[in-house]
């Protein structure tokens, strides 16, 4: 194991940021998953093609973005594009190979919920909505999720299907038409897991460094399956540290410096 | 044929209690100073549309001026949730309000739609989700060629259009550049629009592609330097990313926001917006 300091929200960045190639044209989800692109895209797959929903294809973003669509996305893109172009022809067209997803709520399948917390009429907590995750979950090729583990989010039964991942387990994508994979890679703050060739159930394949079974157990609401060939995860090397921080702090730097006193 | 109003006269023309109206931007070239007028003019019963409500959503249904919104992502971005949605949704304060939810796929292909002149917009989504149970205006058509079953949703077809833009030229063209959002649609789709520009200009000086609406195809346009402010425009002036921040922390309590409301809205008029974006310049 590498003696480097690193947090497990570090580690879940650089672990998802590994899964993506440098031929990948990947629609990327802000928060976990924008720090995830864009350290791939500054380490090993710097010819990826990051796409946001605002429109921006191709874009570098020098520091990460607080929304979907600030000027830094479109400013360093290919090109931009109307958001019904963007979800007409280069999403349903089927010109993505990974949607990469957060989510508030997720269940053993990898069914995603950001709608809302309790029932749907009296919610306990509304959440934002689908936005794009709901046809980005059906019409990309694959899909990747990351999230940070809890009780709270990785529940037993999500309260409500905002983007269908597997279903109810095995060939239920197929069922229900949906031609595409769906869910292949959840990348959390203490493991790697995928989905079960046969059951689609998630299935922990990997631990991250310091991190126990018993560890991931608590974090999650059902009884959680592990590979018989359970792998640790390899640590963050000094580069991908190093990049995500400055990352970091250039972002920071960047936010900090938009202060201005309103009327 | 385009008028060229002020903001205030614009909208007082425009825009009436019970009407549907659209503010439309995707992070970027959102109308603030258009919604800021609509709340000191008070004009209520509104549905609203927006495929992003943020914080002037937040603002309209906390001043109890929204009776329905249609939307599919309810959020300050990179912040958080919207805390006078919330109020409005979870404990019906200052009202209660009717909630449409889509996906963006749907609005934007609605929005598309509605442009086209087509009572419907048709396409592959909505697969296995649940928002087809509680939005009955999520419905499913077959392809009379290959018997696909693909989603239909109703085309979004506002009464006015609200959205901002970089500059009109002095026969009221209008030009938009960068993150160009819904916004060609929504205009195409609605009965009115009024289109507030950051300055009107002798020559839009752009090039044969560029996205531009034709003056004939524009109700008003207004000139509000920073009307966009907390949001951006291309070129002119940067997201005020801390504004949104702070936002969370304003809109978390009903009296801190209704004092923000009285102070920052209620007792101003579009001209403070140039200020709020000193700082902020793009240097050209």
């Amino acid at each position: 194991m590498s003696d480097l300091d690193f947090t497990p929200d570090e580690m879940m960045a650089i672990a998802a940021s590994r899964a993506l190639t440098n031929t990948d044209v990947c629609f990327v989800g802000i928060g976990p998953p924008s720090a995830a692109c864009n350290i791939a895209r500054l380490t090993h797959a710097p010819d990826i093609t990051l796409i946001y929903e605002s429109g921006t294809i191709g874009t570098a973003p020098d520091v990460l973005p607080l929304s979907i669509g600030d000027g830094e996305l479109c400013d360093t893109a290919l090109t931009t594009v109307s958001v019904p172009e963007m979800f007409r022809y280069w999403l349903q067209g089927g010109k993505i190979t990974v949607g990469f997803l957060g989510a508030a709520q997720i269940d053993r399948f990898a069914n995603i919920n950001t709608t809302v917390v309790g029932d749907y009429e009296h919610p306990t907590v509304r959440l934002p909505g689908g936005g794009g995750a709901p046809e980005i979950a059906s019409s990309s090729q694959e899909i990747y999720i990351t999230m940070k583990q809890s009780k709270r989010g990785f529940v037993e039964k999500i309260d409500f299907f905002t983007s269908f991942g597997h279903g109810e387990g095995g060939d239920h994508r197929a069922r229900m038409g949906i031609a595409s994979k769906g869910p292949t890679l959840l990348i959390t703050d203490l493991a790697i897991w995928k989905p079960d060739p046969v059951t689609k159930e998630l299935t922990v394949v990997s631990l991250h460094p310091r991190t126990t079974k018993e560890r991931v157990q608590q974090t999650v609401s059902w009884a959680v399956r592990f590979s018989d060939d359970l792998q640790e995860t390899p640590a963050p090397t000094e580069e991908e540290l190093s990049v995500l921080r400055a990352l970091k702090a250039r972002t920071a730097a960047a936010q900090a410096g938009n202060k201005v006193e309103t009327a | 044929m385009v008028e060229f109003l002020s903001l205030k006269d614009a909208v007082t023309k425009y825009l009436k209690s019970g009407d549907s109206a659209a503010f439309e931007g995707f992070t970027h070239l959102i109308p603030h100073a258009a919604a800021h007028e609509v709340i000191r003019q008070g004009i209520d019963e509104l549905t609203v549309i927006r495929m992003t409500p943020d914080l002037i959503y937040d603002q309209l249904i906390g001043m109890g001026l929204v009776k329905k919104m249609i939307f599919s992502y309810a959020g300050n971005p990179g912040v958080g949730l919207l805390r006078r949605v919330r109020d409005a949704v979870e404990n019906g304060w200052p009202r209660s309000i009717t909630l449409e939810e889509h996906s963006h796929a749907a609005l934007a292909n609605a929005y598309e739609a509605g442009a086209a002149g087509l009572p419907c917009a048709v396409f592959r989504g909505y697969l296995g989700t649940d928002l087809q149970r509680v939005n009955p205006n999520i419905k499913s058509i077959t392809c009379p060629f290959t018997g696909e079953e693909l989603a239909a949703v109703p085309s979004v077809l506002p009464d006015v259009a609200f959205i901002h833009a970089l500059k009109a030229d002095r026969k009221g063209n209008v030009l938009i550049e960068g993150i160009l959002g819904v916004q060609k649609e929504a205009v195409m789709a609605a009965k009115s629009s009024i289109v507030t520009v950051e300055e009107i200009v002798d020559d839009l000086d752009t090039h044969m592609n560029a996205t531009i609406l034709p003056h004939w195809a524009v109700s008003a346009i207004c000139e509000v330097p920073g009307g966009a402010h907390p949001s951006y425009t291309q070129g002119y002036y940067r997201r005020d990313n801390k504004t949104y921040i702070d936002w969370d922390t304003i809109a978390v309590d009903r009296g801190k926001f209704q004092a923000w409301m009285e102070e920052h809205v209620l007792k101003q008029d579009p001209g403070v917006f140039a200020d709020r974006i000193k700082g902020l310049e793009v240097t050209q």
